[in-house]
């Protein structure tokens, strides 16, 4: 295989045999728009100008890359975390929405409508709008608006008007096909700000792209460092698969690097009550791109299971799909009690509290023989103060 | 000729589709449906194929397809249910779904099942004309279904010619930009299918969204070939034990 095909999808949005857009002819329109000006508005320098002033002085960019001296001695080995909870919003959903918000309005739309699982891309979202001053829906199921409610008062003080999904299973999934089914209704004013690297082509690329500053800034951060741009191991989470696009897409045709993508296993892979999509998963069309998709026999989409809103998602994009189908992504997946287990672990030994979503990136560590020569770097994707009430709950029933 | 092109050929004006969801209201009511449709004056049928997450559907249809799946159904069983039907239904009869149960039956095999049991077109809004003229069109073909494609007051002309070019049966014009069961007015769908006549199209048109009652089919009717009722039939439908007696009701009001 070419190196180039693992960052980047043919011109029918594939990579290998995953993507492509599987639209109804009502999103037509704005996905053919968007497919034939996202690159050439991307590379406009007045686009690239205010995109990297914006990441700069209000995002707060570059996050650093910080060596982690404790946990690195916990675990035999040398781990990095790039700090992406320290982004403003607290997580990095915010690069993404950063560059969808500039794009919008080079497209003219000014009704933005976004779909949210743990809250953090529709808090990204409601964010960016309040700073250009545009309408702002949130679609979130309403499962997520029970367990999410910080994240819910965030959207809703910065303006935004979150819309509970109440069909299906009333988390993620269901929110993203509310979302679409509102951008069918909308077609001219609307632009729909996807949080993932999940949805027709464009959007698995695009949204790729704008998260491809975390692994751009984590080469020359690793060099100043270590000497090495490159590092022996690269850990992020996945549930659509957002960070993780961001944190491998500078080392995916690095092949020395090996990439750990690690899912959420829920109660166990083989539970019934999983979001572990990879190895749970077979070939399918899930919101607009063809991408491994947990399903019954019969096709119907199942209800995943996480303790984690943000993985709690039955596909994965295809980007993602295929690393897994060529090989060149490694993939775990830890349970509720294991990522739990990990924040606790973190907290203590860094004094960071890390989202519930990034925990299991970091329970992924004992699952591997590093060794003391390793470089890891983890993407700490987001901070933890949503999953408090998550948290207290645990402390209370471990008393740890 | 295919028993749609027949239809047309026959009758070019006020063909009536309407749409019901296989397995709705109870599992057993699929053929129960189809008959009583005939029996009071549907041309033609659309057979949905329930699906989780129905994108381009609203409240009311993704409702029917929540229910037949709690019921039930499945391809499998609805090509149980749809053997030998031919026997009692002799309009033509199409079946509308999603790409991903038809993707996990497996396509081919679909359209090989599909054929056998007298089904007469595919509808598959997620399957967009990249992937039927690269991969998945020929399949269709070599089983001698009609293929129809959807175009909206969107659609560009080009676009709608070459929509009309692959389609097979008849085009269906979706008449505003929305989920199916939307309220919009079809205040400009006079205009829309004006602009559809002036094309020279070779399929006939059948107009689908936001028909719910006489008025609107007729609206439909002047400019177009005939028009499809979904969601105000599936709405008739809910929670009755009688499925002929409300269908007989229900479509009276229309034609």
């Amino acid at each position: 295989m070419n190196m180039q095909t693992y960052q980047q999808p043919d011109v029918h949005g594939y990579y290998g045999r995953f993507g492509g857009a599987y639209i109804p002819e009502m999103l037509h329109p704005n996905v053919e728009e968007l497919q034939s000006r996202y690159l050439e508005i991307m590379q406009e320098p007045s686009f690239q100008l205010e995109f990297r002033d914006l990441l700069r002085d209000y995002v707060g960019r570059p996050t650093p890359l910080y060596f982690a001296k404790r946990l690195s001695a916990a675990h035999g080995t040398n781990i990095y975390l790039k700090r992406e909870d320290l982004c403003h919003t607290g997580a990095h959903k915010i690069n993404n929405t950063i560059g969808q918000i500039l794009l919008a309005q080079k497209l003219g739309k000014n009704r933005i409508i976004a779909e949210t699982g743990a809250g953090q891309h529709g808090v990204a979202t409601a964010t960016v709008c309040a700073l250009k001053g545009v309408e702002c829906i949130v679609y979130m199921g309403e499962k997520d608006i029970e367990r999410q409610a910080p994240n819910v008062a965030r959207m809703r003080m910065l303006g935004a008007k979150v819309v509970p999904a109440t069909s299906g299973s009333k988390t993620l999934k269901d929110a993203t096909n509310e979302a679409i089914r509102d951008w069918i209704n909308n077609p001219s004013d609307t632009h729909y700000i996807i949080g993932s690297v999940v949805g027709p082509h464009p959007y698995p690329d695009m949204v790729a792209r704008f998260q491809s500053v975390i692994s751009e800034e984590t080469r020359w951060q690793l060099k100043e460092k270590t000497g090495s741009e490159l590092p022996t191991h690269v850990i992020a989470c996945v549930g659509g698969g957002s960070n993780a696009a961001g944190a491998f897409y500078h080392f995916l045709d690095e092949l020395t690097v090996q990439l750990v993508a690690v899912e959420a296993a829920g109660h166990g892979v083989n539970s019934g009550l999983s979001a572990a999509t990879t190895a749970l998963g077979k070939p399918g069309v899930l919101h607009g791109s063809k991408s491994l998709v947990m399903q019954t026999e019969d096709g119907q989409v199942v209800e995943p299971h996480s303790i984690s809103a943000g993985l709690d998602y039955p596909g994965i994009g295809p980007l993602h799909a295929n690393l897994f189908d060529s090989g060149r992504g490694h993939f775990l997946a830890v349970t509720d009690e294991d990522a739990l287990r990990a924040a606790f672990d973190v907290a203590r030994t860094e004094g960071i509290i890390p989202a519930l979503e990034t925990a299991h990136a970091f329970s992924a560590l004992s699952q591997l023989s590093l060794k003391p020569t390793d470089q890891v770097v983890i993407c700490l994707s987001g901070r933890g103060d949503k999953d408090l009430a998550t948290y207290m709950k645990q402390m209370e029933m471990t008393g740890i | 000729m295919s028993r749609i092109q027949s239809l047309f050929q026959k009758k070019h004006k006020r063909v009536l589709n309407v749409y019901c969801t296989a397995g709705y209201p109870e599992l057993n009511s699929t053929l129960p449906v189809m008959e009583s449709l005939e029996a009071n004056g549907a041309d033609l049928i659309e057979l949905g194929m329930p699906y989780s997450d129905p994108l381009a559907d609203g409240p009311v249809i993704q409702h029917s397809s929540a229910i037949a799946l709690e019921n039930g159904m499945t391809i499998s069983r609805l090509f149980e249910q749809l053997d030998g039907f031919r026997d009692r239904i002799t309009v033509p009869v199409i079946l509308m779904g999603y790409m991903n149960p038809v993707l996990q039956y497996g396509f081919e095999r679909f359209c090989a099942d599909a054929a056998s049991v007298g089904v007469d077109g595919l509808i598959l809004p997620d399957l967009p004309e990249y992937e039927f003229e690269s991969e998945y069109g020929a399949i269709i073909r070599k089983y001698g279904l009609d293929f129809i494609f959807l175009v909206t007051p969107e659609t560009a002309e080009n676009r709608v010619k070459k929509l009309d070019g692959l389609s097979t049966g008849f085009l269906y014009a979706v008449s505003s930009s929305s989920t199916t069961g939307s309220n919009k007015q079809m205040t400009s769908v006079k205009d829309y299918l004006q602009r559809l006549e002036s094309y020279q199209l070779t399929n006939p048109v059948l107009v689908g969204f936001g028909i719910k009652d006489r008025e609107s089919f007729d609206a439909a009717c002047a400019h177009a070939n005939g028009a499809i009722i979904g969601t105000a039939y599936i709405k008739a439908l809910e929670g009755t034990s009688d499925v002929g007696s409300v269908t007989k009701a229900f479509l009276s009001t229309i034609i």
